[in-house]
């Protein structure tokens, strides 16, 4: 087939034991709308991350646009004529930045030029309708305008394949069909453009030109949707799906029908009046009313972030309303209401149950929360695992249940105290056409057997359809409640979605729709192509760069770290880690009481280092009081010291010292010492009369701190650590934030390179970092009065090439971190250790031996800690130092490198 | 009744998520027993292998007797230098201390014109610069003398009377005879990791459950803010509570052969009293911050300095008197000082009272906190 866009032969993918694809061979032609069908977890994302060159291949081939996917440098001049849209809304987006901003990050990495970039930006926000928000923060777009947003940076450099990854889920219908209709403008516009979509909506895949349908890592069947259903013998192509399934899969399916409900009258049990919720000036919940009988099947659709979540909230009682009122079994709703709380049970809307524990742990440690008496838990946990089909599974951890499974467990806790109202939150987005089946079968029968209300919410239509009543939303808005079929009918609709589009035009009054942009232009090759493939771009640098800093400075709490934590850590480590030993209490147990005990204790009495207190009673006071801790030392003079002094007769003075804190007893036990060699010469020269002449004097030289005081030493040391721990830190966040949040896509599919990324990323910090140290200058000098005497600019030069070391060092630790958490304490225990310990800041370098040595060695602080105590202490300048910038210095390319090494150009 | 149930179920639950955290079990054991042992290794408080270089300008016996002197494990051996480059091995610090003999310092020694021997001191160096300085005096001082005294027998011309000392100091320290930095650091290091871990394994479980949206799940059953609080922290108390013991009985006083003069019980008490507080201050994080690496972040900043200016790195007193008043505040402080009396000085509970007092003050003010803004806050994510 010589017009296949995509040809894999025998692809398998694994994910440590579970298997995503197996054995795929599939051919998907081109110049057309190939759509990829089936639920979710049955591989559709892999499929789609292998085409686009993001995920790596592990066994199989794979053929995309005519070359082998599996070779890099195929890879590198496929991907700027391949657009990867990855699932999730917008989730390759950055949501700190605005329209403009996110279109033009992307223009600069496929290297367009200023002009180039601005031109395609306007046209592109002018066909998708987003030209009236261009400065809009992406985290204050609707679902489906990120969508629109994403097509627009997915579109910006001409691709020739489309990939896009569940573009509509969870986007209301409106959009969904605005979005389809930009595609196909779009293609009218670029006639050879192939496009590849994945979805679990299988109305709209009944309009693609071509179907995979895919299950459990296998491909189904491939065709046209005519050719399916011909096939099959089925007219929706949702049957079809279910028809083309394994009979095994299939076993014990039926046509799911809920008997209708007869209406038992009394006062409904759920009512909501003007039920409105703001947080700050964006109002989620606006004037919200509707009344659920007892029994009644309520559904509630719309998008995500149509305040359908936040409604729910405030009728459990989690959310406060702003105003309006909420009222369950007639009464108002109150957050400390326990008692209401066990009328009711409550689904989230994401699979919120302790996934390391089994499902029997789950529902029996729910059965205890509402104290079910224990006698009935075990009876009731049995009884609910057969009922919901659990049974199976009940000592497995829910957190390796397919996603049905656990949607089944969460209904089940969430009738585990058999309650009056369900409230469920999505309950079934994500679960396959059979699992969703199933699901609502259990629902009917609570509705109708129990009597329980259950009030649902979805953006699957056809399960709205099968509500007894339906609120449509949109925008915080219920725009209106009935039947389904009333609703239909209302509209003159066909379908139950029909309707709603209808409503949602009505209501959104075409603020966000489209302008049919100028057909004309068709798109040729593009000029910018030879330079995209540059081994080295500084325009793409530099667009890594501009984003980073947008996005740095608009997060508030990470700035906020750089800069005051920085300085907060400073003053107080400054201040309070001092290897000064003063202010020592000092106690006295003199049995002797006479001019020359006096004598010998006023050498450390008049020391400024001791304080002394109350004197000591007896032995037993000497020992209460040092285990209290209340005096540091004590000196006992023995009875006849004085007589035995005059008489020449040899005595001994005993002094205890607490040992608890070594250094703080060896430093006593030196001060003394000291003290009894002064007393003993000034006594030789009382009674020989003249000064005796020791046999040699020892001069000791306190040099570059005359003083002896630990600021001076530990201010520059403190500097330096702070540099090393808190740029590592952000660097390691920064890096592993695009992994955690999903725009690490964007290094995989763009042309941009590891080492482009890595720089790009760490300029912005690196320049952080600088702002940093002023600060720590400034403290250091006005608050700590530690001047700098040594050489400026060789310290600056210094600092740059330390922090981009440091900033390497935090690169380097997150190339093998994957969480946010785990770099964060990776970097801090990783920094810390080696920062106090072995580079020399409390104990010197060359005293350490063995496993601390090879550390300190290769820590850069170490070099850098000589380079800050040099200048600021020791009055030192290059010619002294230029050894150990040298050695800083050696650290930036190895961190670099190494970082390059270990960073992934493709997921796994 | 039904209170202690739920918190005790929901503390069974807290406990089982933590065996099933992988990371998190590995970074407690990590911290209670190879970091433990390691801080145990440093030398970081006394002297210890600490370099000399030596200017021998006299070449003389006595000269060499008082390089040979310094000895292993306080020193390293003694390196020659020239005089000409004492300063700039100073300067690049490869040696903190550097003795300059002067020339004919024997002879001047015996002729009584008591000649001055230099020591340079890297005074940047802090811990060893002083004590290094003290040895070196005694050391250097006594070789002298020891000196003169062998060579009084051969040159009587003329009498030098040295003196006997008339008072001999007998200097004792109490509770660490050797002042071996293992005893200190070890169990120092335990009482950090406390600080460091409660808060942490307290913010992250609460921060865990907003994030997997459990939370909300419990705000909808009859449970309370209070009761999911408790059983935080007492499944979270526990399981340090266990690492403290199982690391001070198996690392420090099996592995490492220190001896603990105190009452262990007494001691676990007061932990357990402590980590009431610690685990509150980690709910109270966690309802700050709004996400994980937020918590990260705002820990560092509240445990480090909770931690390194406790007085269980730096003495207490040595800190400026208004830090020292701020210290008073944070119950870390309370808790090295009763851990500190009970372990090392043997105290009982007549001695520790007060301090475990003000843990219990302080640490319920705190936990009220925590339960107030856990109840203002859990619910509106």
């Amino acid at each position: 087939m010589p017009d296949a866009i995509v040809r894999a032969a025998r692809v398998t993918h694994r994910y440590g034991p579970s298997v995503a694809l197996e054995n795929v061979t599939i051919d998907i032609p081109a110049g057309c709308m190939a759509g990829l069908i089936g639920p979710d977890g049955v591989g559709k994302s892999t499929l789609l991350g292998l085409v686009a060159g993001a995920t790596q291949l592990q066994s199989g081939r794979m053929w995309v646009l005519g070359g082998d996917m599996g070779d890099s440098r195929h890879r590198r001049a496929a991907c700027p004529r391949i657009a990867y849209m990855p699932q999730g809304l917008g989730r390759n987006l950055y949501d700190d930045l605005s329209v403009t901003e996110n279109i033009d990050f992307f223009g600069r990495l496929f290297g367009h030029a200023r002009a180039e970039r601005r031109r395609r930006i306007a046209e592109l926000l002018d066909s998708t309708g987003l030209a009236a928000f261009p400065d809009r923060l992406v985290k204050q777009l609707s679902g489906g305008m990120r969508q629109k947003l994403g097509l627009c940076c997915a579109l910006i450099h001409d691709p020739t394949l489309l990939v896009l990854d569940e573009p509509t889920t969870g986007v209301d219908p409106l959009s969904r069909r605005q979005f389809w209709e930009l595609i196909a403008r779009m293609r009218t516009r670029r006639p050879g453009m192939s496009v590849i979509v994945a979805t679990a909506y299988m109305e709209e895949a009944d309009q693609f030109d071509w179907l995979a349908a895919l299950d459990d890592g296998r491909i189904l069947a491939t065709g046209t949707p005519a050719e399916l259903k011909a096939s099959t013998g089925t007219a929706v192509l949702e049957d079809t799906f279910i028809a083309l399934l394994p009979e095994r899969r299939r076993a014990g399916h039926r046509t799911l029908s809920i008997p209708p409900r007869l209406s038992t009258g009394g006062p409904p049990v759920i009512v909501a009046r003007d039920l409105t919720r703001r947080f700050g000036d964006f109002t989620a919940v606006d004037h919200a009313s509707f009344t659920i009988e007892r029994g009644e099947i309520f559904g509630f659709v719309g998008s995500n972030g149509s305040g359908k979540t936040t409604t729910m909230k405030m009728l459990t009682g989690l959310l406060p309303p702003t105003s309006g009122e909420a009222m369950l079994f007639g009464q108002p709703v109150a957050a400390g209401d326990l008692h209401a709380r066990e009328r009711v049970g409550y689904m989230s809307q994401s699979f919120s149950l302790y996934t390391e524990l089994t499902v029997r742990q789950n529902l029996t440690l729910h059965a205890r929360l509402f104290h079910l008496p224990a006698s009935t838990i075990p009876g009731r946990v049995g009884e609910l695992l057969v009922r919901f089909g659990l049974d199976a599974y009940a000592d497995q951890n829910a957190g390796e249940l397919p996603l049905g499974i656990r949607q089944r467990l969460s209904l089940a806790v969430a009738v585990v105290h058999g309650p009056e109202i369900l409230i469920l939150d999505e309950p079934t987005s994500g679960v396959d056409p059979l699992a969703r089946d199933r699901f609502w079968e259990l629902l009917a029968d609570l509705s109708r057997r129990q009597d329980v209300t259950i009030f649902v919410s979805t953006h699957f239509m056809n399960e709205a359809a099968r509500c007894d009543r339906v609120a449509l939303m949109s925008a915080g808005r219920v725009l209106a409640i009935d039947t389904p079929a009333a609703l239909a009918r209302s509209r003159n609709a066909v379908t139950l979605e029909a309707a709603f589009i209808s409503y949602l035009e009505e209501a959104t009054r075409s603020t966000t729709s489209i302008v049919p942009g100028s057909p004309g232009r068709t798109v040729a090759d593009d000029p910018g192509a030879r330079r995209r493939l540059a081994v080295f771009s500084p325009r793409r640098v530099f667009a890594y760069t501009r984003r980073e800093r947008l996005e740095l400075m608009r997060d508030p709490i990470r700035l906020g770290f750089a800069i005051f934590g920085t300085a907060l850590l400073m003053l107080i480590f400054g201040a309070g880690i001092s290897t000064d030993v003063n202010n020592l209490s000092f106690g006295v147990l003199d049995y002797d009481r006479s001019p020359e005990s006096v004598a010998y204790l006023e050498a450390l009495r008049g020391s400024t280092y001791f304080v002394e207190k109350p004197r000591l009673v007896d032995d037993a006071d000497l020992e209460r009081r040092l285990a209290m801790s209340t005096i540091k030392a004590a000196i006992e003079i023995p009875p006849d010291f004085g007589r035995d002094l005059q008489r020449g007769r040899s005595t001994e003075v005993g002094v205890w010292i607490d040992g608890a804190m070594p250094f703080r007893a060896e430093t006593i036990r030196g001060y003394i010492q000291a003290a009894h060699a002064q007393f003993l010469s000034d006594w030789q020269q009382r009674v020989t009369g003249d000064s005796a002449t020791a046999p040699a004097s020892l001069e000791a030289r306190f040099r570059y701190n005359q003083d002896f005081d630990s600021i001076y030493a530990m201010v520059p040391g403190t500097i330096a650590m702070l540099l090393a721990l808190i740029p590592a830190i952000l660097m390691a966040l920064a890096v592993v934030r695009e992994k955690e949040l999903g725009s690490i896509t964007n290094l995989y599919v763009t042309p941009v390179t590891r080492l482009e990324f890595l720089i790009g990323k760490q300029l912005p910090y690196i320049i952080l970092s600088l702002a940093n140290f002023a600060v720590l200058m400034i403290i250091a000098e006005v608050v700590f009065k530690v001047p700098l005497k040594g050489s400026f600019p060789t310290l600056l030069l210094g600092v740059v090439l330390y922090v981009t070391a440091t900033t390497g060092y935090g690169m380097f630790i997150s190339s093998f971190t994957r969480t946010q958490i785990a770099a964060l304490f990776g970097t801090a225990i990783l920094t810390v250790l080696p920062a106090t310990q072995f580079s020399g800041m409390l104990t010197p370098v060359s005293s350490l031996t063995g496993f601390p040595a090879i550390m300190g060695k290769a820590f850069p602080m170490t070099y850098f800690l000589r380079i800050s105590v040099g200048t600021f202490t020791k009055a030192l300048g290059f010619h002294d130092l230029y050894g150990y910038l040298l050695g800083v210095a050696a650290f930036v390319p190895i961190f670099t490198l190494l970082s390059v090494a270990l960073l992934r150009k493709q997921q796994r | 009744m039904r209170t202690v149930s739920t918190i005790f179920w929901l503390g069974v639950k807290e406990l089982r998520s933590f065996f099933h955290d992988a990371v998190l079990l590995a970074f407690v054991i990590y911290s209670f027993s190879l970091a433990v042992y390691s801080q145990a290794q440093s030398n970081s408080q006394e002297l210890h292998n600490a370099s000399v270089g030596i200017v021998d300008e006299d070449h003389s016996a006595l000269a060499r007797q008082m390089a040979a002197a310094l000895l292993p494990p306080y020193f390293k051996p003694p390196q020659p230098v020239r005089a000409s480059d004492i300063d700039r091995l100073m300067n690049v610090g490869t040696y903190t201390f550097i003795i300059d003999i002067p020339p004919n310092f024997e002879r001047d020694v015996l002729g009584g014109r008591s000649p001055a021997v230099q020591v340079n001191i890297d005074a940047t160096a802090m811990v060893q610069a002083g004590l290094g300085a003290g040895y070196i005096q005694q050391i250097l001082t006594t070789e002298v003398s020891d000196f003169v005294t062998r060579s009084e027998g051969t040159f009587q011309s003329r009498a030098q009377g040295i003196p006997v000392s008339p008072v001999t100091l007998a200097v004792r320290i109490a509770y660490n005879p050797n002042v071996t930095t293992a005893w200190f650091t070890s169990v120092m290091g335990i009482i950090g990791n406390v600080t460091m871990l409660a808060i942490i394994l307290a913010g992250a479980a609460v921060i865990r459950e907003r994030e997997h949206g459990t939370m909300d799940h419990l705000l909808v059953m009859p449970v309370t803010p209070f009761e999911i609080a408790m059983a935080k922290v007492w499944a979270n108390g526990l399981v340090i509570t266990i690492a403290v013991g199982l690391s001070l009985t198996i690392v420090v006083r099996m592995l490492l052969g220190i001896p603990v003069a105190g009452s262990v019980p007494l001691f676990m008490g007061g932990v357990a009293l402590y980590l009431f507080f610690a685990t509150a201050i980690g709910i109270v994080l966690a309802t700050i911050a709004r996400s994980m690496p937020q918590l990260g972040l705002l820990y560092m900043l509240v445990a480090m300095p909770m931690n390194m200016l406790s007085g269980s790195n730096t003495p207490l007193e040595s800190m400026p008197p208004a830090l020292q008043a701020i210290m008073q505040i944070s119950p870390s402080t309370h808790f090295v000082s009763f851990a500190q009396a009970i372990l090392y000085r043997g105290a009982g509970f007549s001695v520790v009272w007060p301090d475990f007092v003000a843990v219990a003050a302080i640490g319920g003010g705190l936990f009220a906190l925590a339960l107030a803004r856990f109840r203002s806050v859990a619910a509106s994510t």
